[in-house]
């Protein structure tokens, strides 16, 4: 009650301040899949839950960094039961479990992900840092599972690096065509190329303009 | 009855007989199949059903009621206008007081009916601090474009638009208490001249007044759109303190800045790239798109009233 209470706000104001709207150039699978976006802040995943169907939102997990989540009791609740997140341990000294293991349980309990490649929040001038392994050995791990890179755009601007006041723009999540892990591709053929399916869905004014 | 029940009653009226000429057009034209022309023309309608309702809850609450209205108009207007700019990390600061200061504190000042600070709060003082906040960053990227954005987003969207709920504050003998009306002629002149530009272009437009900048702007429609808004800003003048040849006068300059208005703005949705500013009001695109020809007119003819018809 109160977890879903707490959940409906969260959506409701990520959809007040920035009025977000998905765009799929293809339609979004009918089974749970795993969405790959670019990370720039702590609200990306609620800006893709957001927009998706309700059915589909209710059975897709964003997967978090334990180290922040973990922090103090308001996080922890927030992150578990609010968001449900699937919490991962980045460093790999303090690991217990295996990062793939505890995703690819989730998969194969019938649930989608949410995750965000690069790892770690994107506060350089860069587009889009290099990605890590993990969607690679989650894609091998599960032949049949679709990919989908999300772009979510204007979010940075909202509540950049460092600021504390968010300010209300418009962001939209632009979402591209499935991709899976080819027969025989290695690891940085496919990372480059899920890379690339996520840049090709940058809105083309704002290629133009940077 | 009072003028303004029959005026609303009127406009009901009006959108009443559009709707009914879509329905026969979607059965007639369309049969019942999706026709891109039509479906834009019924949502555009549906979304003025709304549009006017809104506006007719505002009156009820009086100036209070249009204030509060415009002020989260401004709101979403000055969103959209941001977004679609250049600005950077260090516009941040500048960009939350844009937000949560400048904007309450412009409709603050009409509410306290300050004509003076209202006036010069944002082309002043917005002008010269903001973009000492931005500098105060020492971040000097495209320095001059991104101050000027933040400038432009708040003259526009702001100062400009609360231009119309201070229409209510101004005070004029033998017309008090019905200054909201004032609101009522400049949204319906302006509007109309809109959707009779669009109707005439439609209908019989076949020469461009600007390609580059707007495809759907035809000399046709200008013309017609124009004429037939300023010959119905005449025949509203019962409604306001004008006399029917002034109210014709005044509806033909406003209908003017509101199409030079809609061209400026297309020239600049143009330079970045988009047909629309927006995605809130179906069929129309975002608010800026429905009131850019306001925001250039209600400067205007708040001064033609103010200087014409105030003691």
């Amino acid at each position: 009650m109160l977890d879903t209470l707490a959940r409906t706000t969260m959506l409701t104001a990520a959809h007040l301040l920035t009025g977000v709207r998905g765009i799929a150039a293809s339609p979004l699978p009918d089974r749970p899949c795993v969405f790959y976006g670019n990370h720039v802040s702590h609200g990306d995943f609620a800006l893709i839950w957001a927009v998706l169907p309700p059915a589909m939102r209710a059975r897709t997990r964003p997967v978090a960094g334990a180290d922040y989540w973990e922090k103090g009791p308001l996080r922890r609740y927030v992150g578990r039961k609010v968001v449900r997140a699937v919490l991962i341990e980045r460093e790999r000294e303090k690991r217990s479990e295996d990062p793939i293991a505890q995703m690819s349980s989730v998969i194969a309990g019938g649930e989608g992900l949410i995750i965000f490649p690069e790892g770690t929040r994107n506060q350089t001038d860069e587009i889009l840092l290099p990605f890590k392994s993990g969607l690679y050995h989650l894609g091998k791990a599960h032949r049949d599972l679709p990919l989908v890179p999300a772009w979510i755009d204007n979010l940075h601007r909202v509540l950049p690096k460092g600021e504390l006041i968010p300010i209300p723009l418009l962001c939209t999540v632009h979402f591209g065509a499935a991709i899976t892990v080819g027969e025989g591709e290695d690891k940085d053929a496919f990372l480059a190329r899920a890379r690339d399916a996520l840049l090709a869905q940058r809105p083309a004014h704002i290629v133009e303009a940077s | 009855m009072s003028t303004t029940l029959r005026l609303f009653l009127g406009i009901f009226a009006v959108l009443g007989f559009a709707s009914s000429v879509a329905l026969i057009l979607r059965r007639t034209v369309a049969r019942g199949q999706p026709h891109a022309v039509i479906d834009n023309l019924i949502a555009r309608i549906n979304a003025w059903w709304v549009m006017v309702a809104l506006v007719a809850l505002a009156f009820v609450f009086g100036k209070g009621g249009v204030i509060v209205l415009f002020a989260l108009l401004s709101l979403l207007a000055l969103r959209e206008f941001v977004t679609l700019t250049y600005t950077r990390r260090s516009d941040h600061l500048a960009l939350a007081l844009a937000f949560y200061l400048v904007l309450p504190m412009q409709y603050a000042l009409i509410w306290i009916e300050w004509y003076g600070m209202y006036s010069i709060f944002i082309p002043v003082y917005g002008f010269l601090f903001l973009p000492i906040i931005s500098a105060l960053r020492a971040d000097t990227t495209r320095f001059l474009g991104r101050i000027a954005a933040v400038q432009w987003a708040l003259m526009l969207a702001v100062f400009c638009l609360s231009h119309v709920p201070a229409l209510v504050t101004l005070q004029i003998p033998g017309f008090e208490g019905r200054e909201i009306l004032l609101i009522a002629f400049l949204v319906i002149v302006v509007q109309s001249s809109d959707v009779l530009q669009y109707i005439w272009g439609k209908l019989f437009g076949k020469h461009k007044v600007a390609p580059a900048l707007s495809p759907s702007k035809t000399w046709e429609g200008l013309v017609g759109g124009v004429l037939s808004s300023t010959l119905l800003g005449a025949s509203l003048w019962w409604i306001t303190p004008f006399t029917p040849l002034q109210a014709a006068g005044i509806a033909f300059s406003i209908n003017l800045m509101g199409f030079f208005g809609g061209l400026v703005m297309s020239a600049i949705k143009r330079d970045h790239g988009v047909k629309d500013w927006g995605h809130l009001i179906a069929g129309h695109g975002g608010v800026l798109d429905r009131l850019d020809s306001v925001l250039f007119s209600a400067p205007v003819f708040f001064h033609i009233v103010r200087y014409g018809f105030t003691p």
